[in-house]
């Protein structure tokens, strides 16, 4: 067993920045109304001289212009799922502990590569949403999560050396119980090295077995008992805008982000979406829908994002955007397209499927289709959009093209070439016809497909050129 | 002369030369019309290019000059897509020439859009031919499309009114069809070759 530990010790504050486009400074504050404090401060806040734990009061004798919002419990809870799913792309085996998610890799680095290879990759995919992280792995989920508090990027790869690892790790970030925390260090233990060499017998006439179940998960002796993640079914995240949005360009960024989180949540589950909603809320629970359809599931970010922002354009804002919700509950399974190994194509060809998506997104839902044909032996409904059942070719002459209504026939009389071919049909649906289809030359030389009422041979009416 | 020297060793020593005419670039994109692919120099459409189709009016034989070449390209799982035509395609009819419509994408495009649709298509690299019946096209959104055509590597055809033919074009082919009575097919431009100097008749429908 190996467990990577993802320390996540900003959650709030990165979920608020990461939506931000400017660099001002911006503190969390909690605590009662008149004894706000503050419990996150971003980089620009810092530099000017905000700390963590300052009164807010004291903190606007400071500085004179930042933002302070508060401190969002929920949003905390939100995110650690959401980065949840986000990993669960490389283990099957994932847990939330608080502000830190752990994930099982000893059977993941078959496909991944070594853990070092892994830890990138991880890294690589925390660092483009937006969130700060600490990592480290060992062969217990506790004492990777003990390691990420000490440092960053530590790995302990077997069990043998994973009590040398924990050896010099302080009491007060050891995650033990807390009244051990308390009191171990009056008894001049400072060292889980120190706790681990104590007999067991007298731990637990001081401390009760709690202490000693933690020391055994952390070194292995008990299963860590943790619960698994499960991901959710559908992907629902609304984030709320810092202000009023009136411009649709304004709402381009948070869309972005939001794609990008609705792609890293797919890659996770290794799923696609087909159809995702884009709620737009305005004041008062009032809000405009924006829809985006896709003929195929798709998970690419930059292609999600290309045809949302090709809806979103065409939308006109009623009122203000107070916020911004993303659901998509339509989420089959992706099928990657099919590539030939010898194709020869141009390397950075646009795969047909994402190429009829970008016309649709401009031109239309309905402008990009396929036809074929149908049982029915009448032309106007001979072929319909996208049917592709077996139907075998028409022995018949057909024309190449075929006009939408018949148009009468002018001039002189025609040459006939072929026919005459009844049909006669659809007296049951209302839609009866009873015509003789012939191939005939006009007087202009040209070579149509033309009917005229049964055995007549005048009055002829046009449906089709021989193109 | 008792050295006797293989012939094999002087050619290869570039020391004899041998006269013989200049390789034509024989391409692989035959029209399916011999007489045609025997006129024009690359031996069909030209790969990788625009090819532009002058017409007196609808409906006169266009089809039949390019069916051929899009069945053969259906038929080998290629895509060929169609952008806002004049008339429905006649499935039924398409398919009795060869085609396989489930390669056939039709594309409704609005009169400003039919110029932009028909490059991302060219342009995706995942289509083998593209057509289009654009309404005002000048010299540089054809030059945009003739660009288009060789980074997706694809056939480009677009068909224009007879009345174009005296603009200068940067098509790679330039084709002009005469209606019937005598329908026949004049190569008014071909890159790589001499203009032939006569036309080639247009086959009719076999029934």
């Amino acid at each position: 067993m190996l467990w990577a530990c993802i320390t996540l010790p900003s959650l709030a504050l990165d979920g608020i920045l990461r939506r931000r486009p400017t660099d001002d400074p911006l503190v969390l504050i909690d605590g009662p109304v008149n004894a706000r404090t503050i419990v996150s401060a971003n980089d620009a806040a810092r530099a000017a001289g905000l700390h963590v734990g300052q009164r807010l009061s004291a903190a606007q004798a400071l500085l004179s212009h930042f933002e302070a919002i508060p401190y969002d419990r929920e949003s905390v809870a939100r995110w650690l799922r959401f980065l949840a799913a986000v990993a669960y792309r490389y283990s099957s085996e994932v847990s939330l502990l608080p502000h830190a998610i752990v994930l099982e890799v000893s059977k993941s680095m078959g496909l991944f590569g070594p853990w070092p290879r892994l830890e990138s990759m991880l890294r690589a995919d925390f660092t483009d949403l937006g969130f700060r992280h600490r990592m480290a792995a060992a062969p217990t989920a506790h004492a990777a999560h003990v390691l990420t508090t000490v440092s960053d990027g530590q790995a302990v790869l077997s069990i043998d050396t994973l009590r040398n690892a924990l050896q010099r790790v302080p009491i007060a970030k050891s995650r033990l119980p807390a009244n051990a925390i308390a009191a171990l260090p009056s008894m001049g233990i400072r060292t889980l090295g120190q706790v681990l060499a104590l007999p067991r017998d007298g731990l637990r006439r001081r401390f009760g077995a709690e202490l000693l179940a933690s020391l055994d998960r952390l070194t292995g002796d008990l299963p860590s008992g943790l619960e698994l993640y499960r991901p959710p079914d559908t992907f629902d995240l609304r984030i709320e805008l810092l202000h009023e949005v009136e411009n649709q360009s304004a709402l381009i960024f948070p869309v972005r982000r939001m794609v990008d989180d609705l792609a890293a949540y797919l890659a996770g589950r290794d799923g696609g979406v087909q159809r995702f909603l884009l709620r737009l809320e305005h004041r008062e629970g009032r809000f405009t829908d924006v829809s985006v359809g896709l003929l195929a599931s798709e998970r690419d970010g930059a292609l999600l994002f290309e045809f949302a922002r090709g809806r979103l354009e065409h939308v006109t804002l009623p009122e203000p955007v107070l916020a911004l919700r993303l659901i998509a509950r339509d989420l089959p399974a992706f099928v990657p397209a099919g590539r030939d190994l010898f194709d020869e194509r141009p390397a950075n060809a646009l795969p047909i499927e994402q190429l009829r998506e970008r016309l649709r997104a401009r031109l239309g839902d309905g402008a990009v289709y396929r036809l074929g044909s149908t049982q029915d032996p009448r032309p106007e409904r001979a072929q319909r959009e996208a049917t592709h059942d077996e139907v075998p070719i028409e022995p018949h002459p057909r024309p190449t093209w075929l006009l939408q209504r018949p148009i009468p026939l002018r001039g002189g009389n025609p040459i006939i070439l072929a026919g005459p071919e009844r049909v006669e049909t659809g007296w049951w649906d209302g839609g009866e016809v009873c015509r003789d289809y012939y191939v005939i030359e006009t007087s202009l030389g040209q070579e149509a497909w033309a009917f005229c009422a049964p055995d007549e041979q005048t009055g002829w009416m046009i449906h089709g050129w021989f193109a | 002369m008792n050295a006797v020297v293989p012939l094999s060793a002087l050619l290869d020593a570039r020391q004899v030369w041998r006269g013989r005419a200049p390789e034509v670039p024989v391409g692989d994109q035959p029209t399916g019309w011999r007489a045609l692919d025997a006129m024009l120099p690359a031996g069909g459409w030209p790969e990788a290019s625009l090819s532009e189709i002058l017409l007196p009016v609808d409906g006169v034989g266009e089809l039949r000059l390019v069916l051929p070449t899009l069945a053969r390209l259906t038929q080998g799982q290629r895509n060929v897509v169609i952008v806002s035509p004049p008339y429905a395609p006649c499935v039924a009819g398409w398919r009795q020439q060869g085609l396989d419509m489930r390669r056939v994408e039709i594309v409704d495009a609005g009169e400003k859009d039919v110029l932009w649709a028909t490059e991302q298509c060219l342009r995706s690299g995942s289509c083998a031919a593209v057509l289009a019946w654009p309404h005002h096209a000048d010299d540089r959104a054809l030059r945009r499309l003739q660009v288009a055509a060789v980074t997706g590597q694809a056939l480009a055809f677009v068909f224009r009114d007879r009345s174009h033919l005296s603009n200068a074009s940067p098509a790679a082919l330039r084709l002009e069809l005469e209606a019937p009575p005598r329908p026949q097919i004049w190569v008014r431009k071909c890159r790589g070759g001499a203009v032939p100097a006569q036309a080639i008749p247009l086959p009719r429908v076999v029934h």
